[in-house]
């Protein structure tokens, strides 16, 4: 696997089939990037799960804050770790203890650790490094387009409805009963006329 | 299956632009819209805090805008860009990311008459200063380096005379120092040099030139090559210590690679306020689409000229990168391959009078202060342009007082040889 430089097939399958995250470092100070991070990815469907045992007691966004993966007590599918890079290794040390294996291992954007990825992939788990998983959601997604960012990606088909096609809404404001006042005095007339 | 790769024409094309999820709209719809409402509050309260992507208000960011934004940063190999009104707008959100009162920038003293205005005259009333050198004397960006300077500028080919800069000297100076290298690839566009491939960390255009290329709407953009870490030693606060307008993000730290362009959007284009109109936005991209066989054209045309000139009894000089014994040939060769672009300028025999004379004569080559139009255009800078600058700075900015300026555009060439014949004849 190539760290410097990974496929967009790459980081795609995993954000496709991860279904719970567990983040490592998560922060419920709302001006870190990881309590960005783990918003946005729960407002995308992801089961998350915040660690840091400095915030035990606490919740983010509803959730509890455990101590460290081995309290979390079932089957995770992928580890964020909001830490520097050198606090990467006992982390991924960690995970490998976990059973079942997580299937992916995710080093935040500026921490990287080639040693701990050797390991994680020895153990068959899929590793990023150096990348944010909100940055590539939104860019895979084209939502971070918004930004003027450059999402490296073409599409001549439509983009997708967030809201799966149009519904009828019942809270629009109707005004003259759903018709014109032209019609309403055409038919008023109409009535009236012998 | 490794990602392919599209090329330019493609991306020209393609890139940033998608069918319109609502309607199904191909061409990229105008949202000429001032606001976008919010989901609910916590929507909006995430949009504010820069905590989730998406649209506000059109002073920051608007979707038209950022087709264009995204389609230029693909074409230039940059992360992300940002949209403004105008190429004098990109350098002041620029510089305003970088500079506070008493910090220096080195400029080459070869750029647009009107970024020479801009530098001397309103960056130094804010205490920005300027230290000019010489882009065809590589130490003299060498010399300028202080413990106050920020940034490097240059243009990759320079108005007026279409020389040819060495970006990637001028990059190692950068890098040595320790400091941004900012190109203004504006007479190149992407299509003849991409700055970033030889190491420039920030490229800004006026839109308003060869990508817009119809002379109808007035843009300009910068370009985040994501090269620069902000963040290695205090000198960009801007960027790597926590903003209190945004309840103490670190810009770099949120960001990544894309934060140069986003500490434009959020800190620069939000509270200066010079925002590109979505209706100028959408004229632009239309323009790039064809940019790559426009820009063939603008070059093939341009060489055509310039050999005409350069045996034409009534001129003395050309100065054309594209010409086998012009000085910038072997730096044209290296950086722009298909082309030495299509703005030169030519020197009169008969002077001033003789570049006065020869713009009133033109029939077909419009007179005006503007280049990369599909029309020929001609100035005679002297007496436009550069005319605020004594003559000595005249001389060495390229505009000398017999100097004419043209900006070749995609008529056929043998109309304008014969438009340009029958105006030194007459």
């Amino acid at each position: 696997m190539n760290h410097d430089a990974y496929d967009d097939n790459y980081i795609r399958s995993i954000l496709n089939n991860v279904k719970s995250i567990a983040m490592v470092g998560a922060s419920p100070v709302n001006v870190r990037p990881s309590y960005f991070a783990f918003k946005y990815l729960a407002q995308r469907g992801y089961d998350m799960i915040p660690v840091n045992p400095g915030h035990v007691g606490k919740e983010l966004m509803g959730k509890p804050f455990v101590a460290s993966l081995a309290d979390i007590g079932r089957p995770i599918d992928m580890i964020d770790i909001f830490r520097n890079s050198s606090h990467i290794l006992p982390v991924v040390e960690e995970a490998l203890k976990l059973s079942p294996l997580p299937k992916v291992i995710w080093m935040q954007l500026g921490a990287r650790d080639d040693a701990a990825a050797e390991k994680a992939e020895a153990a068959g788990l899929k590793v990023v490094m150096n990348r944010c998983p909100k940055i590539e959601y939104g860019r895979l997604s084209s939502e971070i387009s918004w930004m003027g960012v450059n999402s490296r990606t073409l599409s001549s088909k439509r983009a997708p409805i967030p809201t799966q096609g149009m519904r009828l809404s019942l809270n629009r404001t109707s005004f003259g009963g759903g018709q014109t006042a032209a019609s309403d005095r055409a038919a008023k007339n109409k009535t009236e006329t012998p | 299956m490794t990602d392919r790769l599209p090329g330019f024409s493609t991306l020209a094309v393609h890139a940033g632009a998608q069918p319109d999820p609502t309607t199904g709209a191909r061409a990229t719809p105008i949202y000429q819209t001032t606001s976008f409402v919010f989901n609910d509050a916590d929507h909006a309260a995430s949009l504010f805090g820069l905590q989730a992507f998406g649209n506000i208000y059109t002073r920051i960011g608007n979707p038209t805008n950022a087709v264009l934004e995204e389609r230029v940063a693909a074409l230039e190999g940059g992360t992300a860009a940002l949209a403004v009104a105008s190429g004098h707008a990109a350098q002041l959100v620029v510089l305003q990311q970088l500079l506070k009162p008493g910090d220096e920038i080195i400029a080459a003293r070869k750029l647009y008459g009107g970024s020479i205005n801009q530098f001397t005259h309103a960056f130094k009333a804010f205490g920005w200063n300027v230290a000019w050198a010489d882009p065809d004397e590589i130490e003299s960006f060498e010399r300028a380096v202080t413990p106050h300077t920020k940034a490097i500028f240059i243009e990759s080919i320079a108005n007026p005379a279409g020389s040819i800069t060495d970006i990637e000297a001028i990059a190692a100076v950068a890098r040595k120092a320790g400091v941004p290298l900012i190109v203004d690839n504006t007479l190149a566009s992407p299509y003849l040099i991409k700055p970033i491939d030889h190491g420039a960390d920030i490229v800004v255009h006026s839109l308003t030139k060869f990508l817009g290329g119809h002379g109808n709407s007035l843009g300009g953009i910068i370009v985040d090559a994501g090269t620069f870490d902000w963040s290695k030693d205090n000198k960009y606060p801007m960027l790597s210590e926590p903003r209190p307008e945004y309840h103490g993000i670190r810009i770099q730290e949120t960001f990544g690679n894309f934060a140069f362009a986003i500490a434009c959007r959020v800190l620069g284009l939000r509270d200066l306020g010079p925002a590109l109109s979505p209706f100028n936005a959408f004229m632009i991209l239309t323009g790039i689409e064809t940019l790559p066989l426009r820009m063939q054209k603008h070059c093939d045309n341009a060489k055509a000229v310039a050999e005409f000139l350069s045996t034409h009894p009534a001129v003395s000089a050309v100065n054309y990168a594209g010409l086998p014994g012009d000085r910038y040939n072997a730096l044209q060769r290296k950086y722009a391959p298909k082309g030495a672009g299509a703005v030169f300028t030519f020197s009169l025999k008969g002077g001033y009078d003789a570049g006065v004379n020869l713009v009133s004569n033109l029939k077909l080559f419009s007179h005006l202060a503007n280049v990369g139009d599909t029309r020929s255009l001609v100035i005679h800078p002297a007496s436009t342009t550069h005319s605020q600058l004594d003559d000595a700075a005249k001389v060495k900015s390229g505009a000398a007082p017999e100097v004419v300026r043209l900006s070749i555009g995609i008529e056929d060439k043998e109309d304008l040889i014969a438009d340009l014949d029958q105006a030194l004849r007459a």
